[in-house]
């Protein structure tokens, strides 16, 4: 066989394989919008479960995870990113260092259950917050974390060094240069960060099953410390446990894929403030 | 003498990047330092306005003195000192932002807020660096539409916005075309009757064509220190005379 033959053909190997994975994505989601689409309507967003979820909408669900969204970025995202900034910016190469990335990469990879059960036990019974929003928040930013201070590092790393040279050299103390030159810069990757760990932090179950997530609630949480529904959650509840699993099947795809907007349309969001940032710079 | 440096020895790590530097750079005169690539002409440059400070593992002995101040004194403010030595780098770097606001920064960081005092010295620089005309209309489009020369006069402008009293420009023309070149060296002759300015180069008629001062250094050490002209017409060490005719380096 010639070189080049062999070359054409590893190539087409190579293509097949890179365009399978795209077709089980498409695949996957094909599937959940066909069946998904079916049950999706106004009322379906809008309204509160009824006849043991068989019927109505899954409102609370949504606003759960929105809740739970918002709460786990308002904690993880500042100390994500400040510590990232400080293993880049202010942590000189050592030990120190060395060490700090260990745990965090640690922490990534730690199952998510385990925090679920480490959620339940601080926040949940030690700090008295019961099963609550502000529990469940706190426990999916700790799972959170670890993505958010590791793409703030490579963001603040893949920054040329020549940027903060020529801030020093004006005079500019190292938060000035921080705040001013680098931040902006890298605002765009952190926000990558951001996009991943929501992607995460509104699919997960296993963290909220201890410390939120409520089997059946029709109404809206009216503080952080109510329980709540979640749509992943929700979907576990619809696929496993309802009275008639073939009657609540229709429910769960809508679930799903309503779940799967949601994810979307915060990819959409960050996306859209990343390229406005970039245009800006 | 604007700049002196007394026994100065620097390392980088284990290595020994300076060895017994001992010399007096004049003041409002251009001064260049030439030497082959590694012989330390760059690393004196950046212990001027503390640059190596940022280097892990970097360490200094000996003085470096800047209007007889020793600008390694615990007493000194280094975001003070860099107020006063400003500098230009190889690569023009200027900030992902308009060019008003690229020249506008150094301003802003002394917490200058008043806005046509900022304007007004702005203008002033960007007219200093000789690059007005050709970004008047343009000012706050991005630094990064500028050419190369346009950018690298523009961080010249940002050097001289905060009015300095040195200049230290560590290749300013390597990274640029002739022409472009030829316009940061009329800029150069331009300054130094009001700046002290320092220049490292590769180049040795640029050194010839803008410097008053030359410094010729090899292998971490000082060898020659005079008049520009005696250094590449007449020079007492045959180092010297070897690298400016081209034999070596």
């Amino acid at each position: 066989m010639t070189a080049r033959r062999k070359q054409s053909i590893i190539f087409l190997i190579i293509r097949i394989l890179s365009l399978s994975v795209v077709a089980i994505l498409f695949l996957i989601l094909g599937f959940i919008v066909v069946h998904g689409f079916q049950v999706i309507n106004w009322g379906f967003v809008s309204q509160m479960p009824k006849e043991g979820m068989m019927e109505g909408g899954i409102l609370p669900a949504i606003v759960g995870t929105l809740c739970l969204i918002a709460g786990s970025m308002i904690f993880a995202f500042p100390i994500g990113v400040m510590s990232g900034i400080y293993m880049n910016e202010y942590l000189r190469d050592g030990w120190m260092k060395r060490f700090v990335r260990l745990m965090t990469d640690n922490l990534a990879g730690v199952p998510s259950i385990v925090f679920g059960l480490f959620g339940m036990a601080l926040f949940v019974n030690k700090l008295h917050f019961g099963d609550s929003l502000i529990a469940g928040s706190l426990t999916l930013g700790l799972l959170a974390l670890p993505v958010i201070i590791r793409t703030t590092e490579e963001a603040l790393k893949s920054i040329d060094q020549s940027y903060r040279e020529a801030s020093f050299a004006l005079g500019a103390s190292k938060l000035y240069t921080i705040k001013n030159v680098i931040l902006p810069v890298a605002f765009p990757n952190i926000l990558t960060g951001l996009i991943l760990s929501i992607g995460r932090v509104s699919g997960e179950t296993a963290p909220i099953l201890f410390t939120v997530a409520a089997y059946f609630l029709p109404k809206l949480p009216s503080s952080i410390f109510d329980q709540a529904m979640a749509l992943p959650y929700h979907l576990y509840v619809l696929a496993t446990s309802g009275t008639d699993i073939t009657k609540a099947r229709p429910m769960a795809y809508g679930t799903a894929l309503i779940l799967i907007l949601i994810v979307l349309i915060c990819n959409l969001i960050a996306n859209g403030i990343r390229k406005w940032q970039r245009k800006k710079a | 003498m604007k700049i002196q440096t007394k026994d100065v020895n620097f390392y980088y790590g284990d290595f020994k990047a300076l060895r017994k530097i001992n010399f007096n750079i004049p003041e409002k005169a251009v001064t260049a330092f030439i030497g082959p690539s590694g012989c330390g002409k760059s690393t004196l440059l950046r212990l001027f306005n503390r640059m190596n400070d940022l280097v892990d593992g970097a360490r200094l002995e000996g003085q470096i003195l800047i209007d007889g101040q020793d600008i390694y004194a615990p007493n000194i403010i280094v975001e003070d000192l860099r107020k006063k030595v400003g500098m230009v780098f190889q690569k023009p770097n200027p900030f992902p932002k308009s060019i008003f606001e690229n020249v506008a920064y150094g301003l802003r960081v002394q917490g200058m807020s008043n806005k046509t005092e900022i304007e007004h010295k702005v203008v002033d620089a960007l007219k200093r660096a000789a690059l007005w005309g050709e970004v008047e209309a343009v000012l706050d489009k991005s630094a990064w539409q500028l050419s190369g020369g346009q950018q690298q006069r523009l961080c010249i402008a940002r050097s001289l916005a905060i009015n300095p009293d040195v200049l230290l420009m560590d290749e300013p023309a390597s990274a640029l075309d002739p022409i472009s070149t030829a316009k940061i060296e009329e800029l150069i002759l331009d300054l130094k009757d009001k700046y002290t300015i320092v220049i490292v180069t590769h180049n040795m008629q640029q050194a010839v064509r803008v410097s008053s001062k030359t410094a010729f250094f090899y292998l971490g050490e000082l060898v020659e220190f005079n008049d520009t002209d005696i250094i590449f017409n007449s020079p007492e060490r045959v180092e010297t005379k070897n690298y400016v005719s081209g034999k070596f380096g």
